[in-house]
């Protein structure tokens, strides 16, 4: 019998207002051991109140060959900013 | 610390100078090397050992101190000395997610370290005799290690210096729960001072050897500084460490086992005697007291383990079937 238990991406939330965030990795059989392995290892020292375990094949990324493509193209779209447009001193903040 | 299925450097790059030198150039202006990047086999190489090495360091580690949980002085000590322990565990599965995303599979590192294809930290070759060695092991080796490891926060691979900030993070109370019990020791009684001392006596030169060979001898050094994996050389750590661990030595009126060590106002450090570099090599190659026996218990745990991997994946796959006959 092979035993390569799947891959899990672990997040936590620090505490509640804030986002999951990534913080690694870990193998389980199923999501009830990825998420007591999760909270085992990632959480021994109060990083957080919540903890959600997602399957590492379930996540589609972006091709890192096409990150220029996918990416660059905001970098010349200055008029996106605020800081693009002029506005006179004497309007004060905006 | 990524998906698996997100690994890019399969050795397909094709590594012309116009390559290499762009992925240089990167390095050099600090950027982060992730897993999907194009990155030169040697460089993945290095990582999947180096990483590798420290995972199974990690938990290789776990031995000399497990050795004493049961028979720790008091429940303060245990609490501490078992959740330093099961913080070496989370380490050791930390750097083998990190290394993991480079493409080599959990099963290879551990198939590696039992056929002793993979090393580990030689330190853990020593054994730890008395409850003294608990605190030292957490003084000096942890202290060597955290030496070692912080500039390791900025190595140029983002999840080995990921994994490596949450491991300084924890790193430190274990240095500081050992200095505490070695401290308690050197000022009790008469007995409890020498056990101290003589545990001072048996570690601190493994501790020196943790920083590896002399620079000129270090056959990785070079290619690692220049690609950022390291930051600091061999010699430079074991300076740094020695300068930081003399005086703690002294505040507790243990005497550091070199007649050579001596201030040197002038370099600002410590000069020190040399190290028994024919001993370090005998334990590299197996022959350190507790080789065997390190490698025989963590065989021992894979393969006794292996009827709760067998029965966690069972257990899944029913879960997973019966849900399927639910829907």
């Amino acid at each position: 019998m092979v035993n390569t238990t799947p891959l899990w991406e672990v997040f936590i939330r620090p505490r509640n207002g804030l986002a999951h965030k990534h913080v690694g990795s870990l193998h389980a059989a199923d999501e009830i051991m990825a998420l007591q392995a999760a909270r085992d290892v990632y959480t021994r020292r109060g990083e957080g109140n919540s903890v959600w375990v997602v399957p590492s094949a379930a996540i589609t990324a972006s091709d890192p060959d096409q990150a220029e493509e996918n990416f660059e193209p905001t970098g010349d779209k200055i008029y996106r900013h605020p800081t693009f447009y002029e506005i006179p001193e004497e309007v004060g903040n905006m | 610390m990524y998906s698996q299925g997100l690994i890019g450097a399969d050795g397909r790059t094709d590594e012309t100078p116009e390559f290499l030198e762009a992925f240089q150039q990167r390095v050099d202006a600090e950027e982060k090397i992730e897993p999907t990047d194009a990155m030169p086999e040697g460089y993945r190489r290095t990582l999947v050992r180096q990483i590798g090495q420290h995972a199974h360091s990690e938990i290789v580690g776990m031995l000399p101190e497990g050795n004493w949980i049961t028979r720790a002085p008091s429940l303060r000590r245990k609490a501490a000395l078992l959740a330093k322990v099961q913080d070496e565990g989370g380490h050791g599965l930390y750097l083998y997610s990190a290394a993991e995303t480079l493409g080599v599979s959990r099963e290879q590192m551990t198939e590696e370290l039992h056929s002793g294809k993979a090393k580990y930290s030689s330190i853990f070759n020593y054994p730890t005799l008395s409850w003294a060695d608990i605190g030292t092991v957490g003084w000096l080796v942890d202290g060597a290690a955290i030496m070692n490891q912080i500039p390791l926060c900025r190595c140029s691979f983002g999840p080995y210096a990921r994994a490596m900030i949450r491991v300084c993070k924890e790193e430190s109370f274990h240095q500081r729960q050992g200095y505490e019990i070695i401290m308690t020791l050197a000022q009790g009684t008469e007995a409890q001072k020498e056990m101290a001392q003589d545990s001072l006596n048996r570690w601190w030169w493994p501790a020196l050897m943790m920083f590896g060979p002399h620079d000129g001898d270090s056959e990785h050094s070079d290619q690692s500084m220049k690609w950022k994996i390291k930051r600091f050389t061999n010699d430079e750590l074991r300076q740094k460490f020695i300068d930081a661990t003399v005086p703690q030595a002294e505040y507790l009126g243990l005497k550091v086992p070199d007649p050579e060590l001596k201030w040197n106002e002038e370099k600002g450090g410590y000069d020190h005697g040399e190290i028994d570099w024919d001993e370090f090599w005998r334990v590299v190659k197996g022959h350190g007291r507790m080789n065997r026996d390190r490698i025989k218990a963590r065989k021992a745990a894979w393969d006794n383990g292996a009827w709760v991997r067998e029965a966690a994946t069972a257990h899944a796959e029913k879960r997973r079937t019966r849900r399927m006959a639910a829907e």
